[in-house]
């Protein structure tokens, strides 16, 4: 090994991105685990002594019915882009390749557009008076126009919306990777359609179908601003709790540890995520 | 295999994934101000949204910060890359750790995480803790970017390089700087992207000395419709097209 000094290079840019990393990931974070335990403070936030108060908290049954309600809704959206997505990744993977590379443009331009202004868009369609109960009032279908907005519905549509493209584009890749050739081993062995889903396809594109879970179910209960422009007041995620408690209501060893929810539910989804790769890793060898 | 049904879904998912979008730039063209019954067609809102001061300020303001904090991720990203890519060094998984941390983490986590740090050492809330913030976030797509594309390249030029005498820093320069600059122009878009779209962790770090757009339209929209809001959504809508396209277009190109 050559020394520090004849490799500046080397030195300097793992200094830098060591310094980067450290202070603003590994310290941050730290600091919040270290919040969840402290003292509400009124004027410097937080104080001594430590305590679990703020894990308690989370069992106030207040919080605990808007965690659940959170949970809820994130599951539903989670669900709705499953259904919707599966069939999707399905159907993208056996287009022409050419053809393919163009959906996949279609589908990520919505993701690069401001997903703020999106969700103000669902709410022109959404209102009382607007275009979707326009329509629905014009063909007669009904005579009333319909409460949509301000409705857990609207927040789970709301969601679907933003965040369908992060289920289907690991879908669409483990579509990708399923050979033809098993599918038609799986036909030849007197497997019928049914049973080649369920024994092969499944257990095939499960690692895609949880990471998809993972880059939904979680923002699904960070994004704020959905039930705020969408949801009205009664249907708040955790990521609301979180903003007010930060923000407003200045409780930051609550706000810590709802946060701290948020992570654990993360690293749970991970685990099963790696768990399922390496049994298609092992069952593959 | 029947074809028509997949074909079907496919084009029912892609209408309703697209009928907000085409709304919101259709009625970015109404006169009516009720925002909902069309009422003829008209720039008004256009001509409302560029009288805007503080609406303008806050674009001017947002955009400068997209690119410097796109600029700033780009070259730690890609410094990071390479020493992921090239260097054996201790804790290398810790701090590939770190960079999927942030690539998972719901953004509320990073965004009261970054809170608590800047208000412990006392950094004033405005331009810095936002730029510092949004690098954060965006750097480890820019890690991904460069690394997919050093991973599929032959590592003997760089060993060339060396036995000709040239140092790491000559050598990172003049070859591999070349090789990955496809992906540091599409890791520097994704940035500028990710930045200008951000809502979640600027709401936290942004201070009232800097006002940005996603605030501004997050202020916005909370109340009521407003109709400039329509037609600033088309504006992003036509700039976000841009520099998508921009980025295929440099990555199907570097292929070639």
């Amino acid at each position: 090994m050559r020394s520090v000094m004849q490799q500046p290079f080397k030195t300097a840019v793992l200094i830098l991105v060591w310094g980067w990393l450290l202070f603003l990931v590994l310290a941050p974070n730290l600091l919040v685990v270290g919040a969840s335990v402290m003292t509400r403070d009124p004027v410097s936030f937080l104080s001594l002594p430590l305590n679990l108060d703020a894990y308690g908290q989370l069992f106030d049954p207040l919080y605990l019915e808007v965690f659940l309600h959170s949970l809820y809704m994130a599951g539903m959206t989670t669900l709705v882009c499953l259904l919707i997505g599966y069939p999707f990744a399905w159907a993208l993977s056996r287009v022409g390749r050419q053809r393919q590379l163009i959906l996949i443009f279609l589908l990520i331009v919505p993701f690069w557009t401001n997903s703020l202004v999106r969700t103000y868009a669902l709410k022109l369609i959404l209102a009382t008076n607007g275009l979707l109960n326009s329509a629905l009032m014009s063909v007669g279908l009904i005579d009333e126009p319909l409460q949509l907005l301000y409705t857990e519905g609207a927040v789970i549509i709301g969601l679907v919306y933003l965040l369908l493209p992060f289920m289907i584009l690991p879908l669409y890749s483990v579509f990708e990777d399923l050979k033809q050739e098993i599918l038609l081993a799986s036909h030849d062995l007197g497997a019928g359609r049914l049973s080649t889903f369920v024994h092969v396809i499944v257990p095939l594109t499960l690692p895609g179908v949880l990471a998809g879970v993972m880059l939904v179910l979680l923002p699904a209960m960070g994004l704020f601003f959905v039930p705020d422009i969408l949801g009205g007041s009664r249907n708040l995620l955790v990521g609301n709790v979180i903003k007010n408690q930060f923000l407003d209501a200045r409780n930051w060893p609550f706000g810590a540890a709802a946060s701290i929810v948020l992570t654990v539910t993360m690293a749970l989804l991970i685990f099963a995520h790696r768990l399922s790769k390496q049994r298609i890793g092992e069952e593959g060898a | 295999m029947t074809q028509w049904l997949p074909r079907t879904y496919l084009t029912l998912i892609y209408i309703l994934l697209y009928v907000p979008v085409v709304v919101l730039v259709v009625f970015s063209f109404n006169e009516s101000r009720t925002g909902y019954a069309w009422g003829g067609l008209s720039l008004r809102w256009y001509e409302a949204l560029f009288n805007n001061r503080a609406m303008v300020n806050a674009i001017w303001n947002s955009l400068w910060l997209a690119l410097s904090a796109a600029t700033v991720s780009t070259v730690i990203g890609a410094l990071t890359a390479l020493a992921l890519h090239r260097y054996r060094f201790r804790g290398k998984k810790l701090l590939n750790g770190m960079l999927f941390v942030v690539m998972m983490s719901p953004e509320i986590v990073l965004a009261i995480s970054l809170l608590a740090l800047f208000l412990l050492v006392g950094l004033q809330l405005g331009y810095v803790s936002l730029l510092l913030a949004h690098v954060t976030f965006c750097l480890p797509f820019v890690v991904i970017t460069v690394l997919a594309r050093l991973s599929g390249f032959d590592d003997s030029l760089p060993e060339a390089a060396r036995d000709l005498g040239a140092s790491d820093f000559t050598m990172t320069r003049t070859v591999l700087i070349p090789v990955i600059m496809p992906a540091l122009l599409a890791g520097w878009l994704l940035g500028f992207t990710l930045s200008l779209d951000d809502v979640v962790v600027s709401t936290f770090v942004s201070g009232p000395s800097y006002e940005i757009l996603p605030l501004r339209i997050y202020s916005m929209v909370r109340v009521g419709l407003k109709p400039e809001v329509n037609a600033l959504g088309a504006l992003l809508l036509v700039f976000s097209l841009v520099m998508l396209m921009l980025s295929q277009w440099i990555l199907i190109r570097s292929k070639r």
